[in-house]
């Protein structure tokens, strides 16, 4: 088998594994979006918030400790202890669902019926302030989140592949962990919305506001359980992001590139958010390898998600899986 | 009692359409430009100089720039940190390229140039519009960075990758460079705000700006009283990339001297001179000024009130921008969506009427 082919095999591989992480904060975009209409822009930095949270509850840091010291003059940094992975977990789903109780109550109730641009520039803000209250709570500096999840090159792969083709890919275990706990999300999140009565409800909000109104269901509770789902999604894409690059500012900018994920798979379509993902994942791997890299100086995978999705809105404005064709003038 | 229109009557029609109708404010803002012109240079230096006055006016201008597109023409963008970054880049080949010609001619160029590129970024928006267009703009932010980092006939292949600007004047006033006064790269930034603001009043209140209101309020029906789409929506981008790509120049200019551009011109930018429209007010040239006065400020104070007097540490201070830059965005999309501006309007309501409100 020739090298060039092995070569982009591996890519493609790679692609598909940053394709399920894209795909997994795209993932709470659709779940805002299908039951409120809000376009939330600070879904990346939830995802952030998250996992600062998380790494703060292990490593027991006293919450907005700088400030304080500040303030008051203290040496407060840690409480001295460490919380197991799984509890901290639980406790920061806990800080989530505080957290979408906050944006319901503080934020959105305000703002219901406004155009979706205003809801879009409020996430903008709301973007802001999170960034910052997670700053000032934990601390700027960059952390290495690690809840014992496997890390490294899977050697089985590296070794089956060398087998047949004579050369090793290279696949890092977490990748893989990411996506099975990607499929495992997914295939939750498509049994909770049909199975059960809350997600039912879900999505009879999702269908027609005013009709789920008069049959019963709570609007305010709805919204507050799809801000938890939100924040639960980006506390696993906090966590994966967070183990593979370190929790840092950057965390926050994936949300940006979840955009030309939704234009791909639609805005309203969990399956589309997969889908979506996979495909700019792959796409700009692959972009960057045959044609980035060897002729337009690399760094591509900038740009070339909003291009593909900038083309893609030229002849399929819904997107793959999307239902709501955009009106045009 | 100060503030009223009784007694002031327009007996031609060049009166009537004026800019400021009501003579009190038309006094005020002689008033402004009186202080602005004559008054601030003599007394400032250069602290005040780069860390107030010039911000405040690069970013008026942008802030002009983008509620033009925004605020009036209701198509929104994010791409305002790429559009910078090409009037800058822009200034900056025009600048070594041909050094004996005027500042002024190559801001004005670079503008010129800039209005061109976000054109070409606005051809989507014929299709697309909402979320759509601001990815779609998002794609010229991120690709117009990634260009000019790659790219080195952008920096004139330098090592550092970064753009310096040379020592250029005009009229024999130096205005770049390391060796400036301070009034002088004042004014010189000054005229170009002033030119903005006036260029854009009155493209807003003649026939284009109804044009692009009317896209703004309900795209269907201005097409079908006869407004062009096509024209109005590229106008709309012309317009305001000519102000940003100014705006763009200056700042590279003028104001930084030097500059890397995934840095000074990236997607914090954008949503910088987007905050500065939506506290300040959409759709109002007031609120430009307002917002950017308001975003340079804070910074500044807060940085004076939490280190200075404080003696906090400045990454806090930072921080605490950030939670009170976001909250207030927030604030003011519940409580006033039309921002300072509006505040502006009512507080003029009330003094109409003031001492005698019955």
């Amino acid at each position: 088998m020739p090298e060039q082919l092995a070569f982009t095999i591996e890519v493609f591989l790679n692609g598909l594994m940053a394709g399920v992480l894209y795909a997994l904060v795209a993932l709470g975009f659709v779940l805002i979006y299908k039951a409120s209409g809000i376009f939330n822009f600070a879904q990346g930095v939830m995802a952030l918030f998250a996992a600062m949270t998380l790494y703060g509850i292990m490593n027991g840091q006293v919450p907005f400790a700088h400030l304080i010291n500040a303030i008051f003059g203290t040496e407060l940094h840690y409480f001295g202890w460490n919380v197991p992975a799984l509890a901290a977990i639980l406790l920061t789903i806990g800080v989530m669902i505080l957290l979408a109780w906050m944006v319901q109550r503080f934020i959105f109730r305000y703002l219901v019926g406004q155009e979706p641009i205003i809801l879009f520039m409020a996430t903008i803000g709301l973007a802001y302030f999170l960034e910052g209250v997670g700053d000032l709570m934990w601390g700027s500096d960059i952390k290495t989140l690690d809840v014992g999840l496997p890390q490294g090159i899977n050697e089985t792969i590296d070794e089956t592949t060398f087998g047949w083709f004579g050369y090793g890919f290279f696949i890092d275990n977490l990748d893989i962990v990411a996506s099975i706990v990607a499929i495992i999300l997914v295939a939750a999140l498509v049994m909770f919305a049909q199975y059960t009565k809350q997600g039912r409800a879900m999505r009879a909000v999702a269908d027609d506001h005013q009709a789920a109104l008069s049959v019963g269901v709570s609007l305010n509770f709805i919204w507050i359980l799809v801000w938890s789902l939100a924040g639960f999604v980006a506390l696993v894409a906090g966590i994966m992001w967070g183990a593979k690059s370190g929790v840092q500012f950057s965390l926050s900018l994936i949300a940006l590139k979840a955009l030309p994920v939704l234009m791909l798979g639609g805005f309203t379509s969990i399956p589309g958010a997969i889908v979506g993902g996979l495909i700019i994942g792959v796409g700009e791997k692959l972009f960057e390898f045959l044609i980035g890299a060897p002729y337009l100086g690399g760094a591509t995978e900038n740009w070339f998600a909003y291009m593909l999705a900038l083309l893609f809105l030229v002849f399929r404005p819904q997107g793959l899986f999307g239902e709501k064709i955009i009106e045009r003038v | 009692m100060f503030y009223r229109e009784a007694g002031d009557f327009s007996t031609t029609y060049p009166q009537d359409s004026q800019t400021f109708p009501i003579k009190f404010d038309r006094w005020r803002y002689y008033v402004v430009l009186f202080i602005a012109v004559v008054v601030i240079p003599f007394m400032i230096n250069d602290y005040w100089v780069n860390s107030i006055f010039m911000p405040f006016l690069i970013y008026a201008i942008a802030a002009i720039g983008l509620n033009i597109l925004v605020g009036y023409c209701g198509q929104v963008s994010l791409g305002t940190g790429g559009f910078m970054a090409v009037g800058a880049y822009a200034c900056y080949k025009l600048m070594t390229g041909f050094p004996e010609v005027s500042m002024f001619i190559h801001v004005l160029l670079a503008g010129g140039i800039t209005a061109m590129v976000g054109v070409l970024f606005g051809l989507p928006s014929l299709r697309i519009k909402g979320f759509y267009l601001a990815v779609a703009t998002l794609a010229a932010q991120f690709f117009l960075v990634w260009l000019f980092n790659k790219v080195s006939w952008f920096y004139n292949y330098s090592a550092s990758g970064q753009i310096n600007a040379p020592e250029r004047d005009t009229f024999g006033i130096l205005i770049t460079g390391p060796n400036t006064e301070a009034w002088a790269t004042y004014m010189f930034c000054l005229i170009f705000t002033i030119f903005s603001a006036v260029v854009a009043r009155n493209l807003t209140r003649g026939s284009v700006g109804r044009q692009w209101m009317a896209i703004r309020d309900m795209d269907i029906a201005a097409e079908i009283i006869g407004v062009n789409p096509l024209k109005a929506k590229l106008t709309a981008f012309a317009v305001s990339s000519f102000f940003v790509g100014i705006s763009g120049a200056l700042f590279f200019a003028v104001y930084l001297g030097a500059v890397e551009v995934g840095e000074a011109f990236g997607i914090t930018k954008s949503f910088l001179v987007l905050f500065m429209i939506i506290i300040g007010g959409l759709g109002s040239i007031f609120g430009s000024f307002a917002g950017a006065a308001f975003l340079v400020l804070l910074p500044v104070a807060l940085k004076v009130i939490g280190v200075d007097w404080l003696g906090w540490p400045t990454d806090i201070v930072a921080h605490l921008n950030l939670v009170i830059v976001g909250g207030l965005i927030v604030v003011f999309l519940i409580a006033e969506p039309h921002g300072l501006a509006q505040l502006w309007r009512v507080a003029k309501e009330k003094l109409r009427l003031w001492p005698f409100p019955h």
